[in-house]
């Protein structure tokens, strides 16, 4: 496999190049330009962490709901058992793993966001 | 509409607007919503020259979402309040089909700044910012005690009506996010009782206000999502952190304190309402927020709106609910 450039070099320079032609674009695609910016910073800190997030959710959903085959859409079914009432008892240990998601998913999604400064100074 | 035979509309009606001969001038389009057009221009006569708003539903939009009320019934109800000391812009016409606008009312351009992060962090508004959280309390009051009788007719929707229909719409999506399963099951379960319904703005946040730097609250916009139901929801809606700009230790739109904006409410005649249910609605605002976003985010997944700016939305449903997780911690 062709190693180099990487993904993220690669995406570093299309963010580059929309940065520079942006202010000659007109009206509406200026801040488009600016969004496809933040599209593709969002995808190179979710090609830098996701990977982990993702095996950590694994990890957890696994512990959390027992009996779960791997292959199984896990967060489906952690959606179903918390709307079936399955986790009324266990609320503590459910909040733990959506904070612990939540906290991975915005640090790739909107990482300045100002609610995940607040959750993590907890 | 475009804008040659907008302006030749509007210059129709200008005499009648301006009680004499006049001209309109600098029709133009601001930025606005799918379900609204909003212009700008300016009304000419003997020397006065009058900035005015035009909003109007666009031309070949069938469907009606069903929160929105008609542009009449927002004219209606602006004029309503205004009566009783809410700060609004005046309504200048309701426009008959003859003036060949559509569904259409003209009314006076309020000077001041609407974005949000502007007014959270600019300078220029510091010396407004520390008294708009009882000044909201305040105006929230003064419109939850308009007389019903005489409104238009409009929707009635407390938290489980809203819960319904939020839960079918996120639902719909297909998309599982367990952080909303837990919001709607905690919300539907902690409902509060369904008191006597007041009117209610129904979209009163930070971004619908118009703030000026040296007067504070000069206006309040966008009343297409009025509606009957619980005084509490318009206090929480206003202290959703989506609404904060970033501001998170300012609950209220990212200017103030919550017990500002409660004292201001009673000041002006409010009940006391409890922080409990300013929370609760505020919970309910985010998952509300969320779902919204889930749906902006399907328009570009179903191919309706291809834009990177709705694809880029999917990506804002998590703010919400890093929002959700903290209220459901007990942080604010």
């Amino acid at each position: 496999m062709i190693a180099n450039p990487t993904a993220d070099e690669l995406l570093a320079a299309v963010s580059d190049f929309i940065t520079r032609v942006a202010p000659d674009l007109k009206d509406r695609d200026v801040f488009l330009a600016r969004v496809s910016v933040n599209a593709l910073a969002t995808v190179r800190r979710e090609l830098a962490a996701g990977g982990a997030a993702g095996a950590a959710e694994h990890d957890r959903l696994m512990g959390l709901l027992g009996h779960a085959d791997p292959g199984d859409d896990l967060v489906r079914r952690l959606g179903d058992g918390i709307r079936d009432g399955a986790f009324d008892d266990r609320e503590a240990e459910l909040l733990a793993h959506l904070k612990a998601a939540a906290i991975d998913q915005v640090r790739i999604d909107q990482p300045n966001y100002s609610g995940l400064q607040a959750a993590l100074s907890s | 509409m475009d804008q040659p035979r907008l302006s030749e509309a509007l210059q129709r009606i200008a005499p009648s607007m301006a009680g004499g001969p006049a001209n309109v001038e600098d029709v133009r389009r601001l930025s606005g919503g799918a379900s609204q057009e909003t212009w700008s221009f300016r009304l000419a006569s003997r020397g006065e020259d009058r900035p005015l708003i035009l909003r109007r539903r666009p031309d070949g939009l069938t469907e009606r979402d069903e929160r929105t009320v008609t542009l009449a019934t927002e004219a209606a109800l602006i004029q309503a309040v205004a009566a009783r000391g809410v700060p609004v812009p005046p309504i200048v016409r309701v426009c008959p089909a003859e003036d060949g606008l559509g569904e259409a009312y003209v009314m006076g351009r309020v000077e001041g700044e609407a974005l949000g992060r502007r007014i959270v962090r600019d300078d220029a508004f510091a010396a407004v910012r520390p008294a708009l959280a009882r000044r909201c309390g305040e105006v929230l009051a003064l419109i939850h005690a308009t007389a019903l009788p005489g409104l238009p007719p409009l929707n009635t929707a407390y938290a489980l009506d809203e819960l319904e229909r939020y839960e079918a719409i996120y639902r719909s999506t297909g998309l599982v996010r367990p952080v909303f399963e837990l919001a709607f099951r905690k919300l539907k379960r902690a409902a509060p009782p369904t008191a006597a319904p007041v009117l209610l703005h129904g979209d009163f946040r930070n971004g619908n206000l118009m703030i000026d730097p040296r007067t504070g609250l000069a206006a309040v916009l966008d009343w297409e999502l009025a509606h009957l139901g619980d005084a509490a929801s318009d206090l929480g809606w206003l202290c959703v952190n989506s609404w904060r700009f970033g501001v998170y230790d300012q609950p209220v739109g990212g200017f103030g304190a919550y017990d500002d904006l409660l004292d201001g409410y009673q000041a002006a005649g409010g009940q006391r309402i409890d922080l409990a249910a300013v929370k609760y609605w505020q919970m309910l605002g985010s998952l509300k927020w969320g779902v919204m976003c889930m749906i902006m985010y399907s328009t570009f997944a179903s191919g309706a709106d291809p834009s990177v700016e709705r694809a880029m939305i999917g990506r804002r449903v998590s703010e919400t609910e890093i929002d959700l997780v903290n209220l459901m911690e007990g942080r604010s």
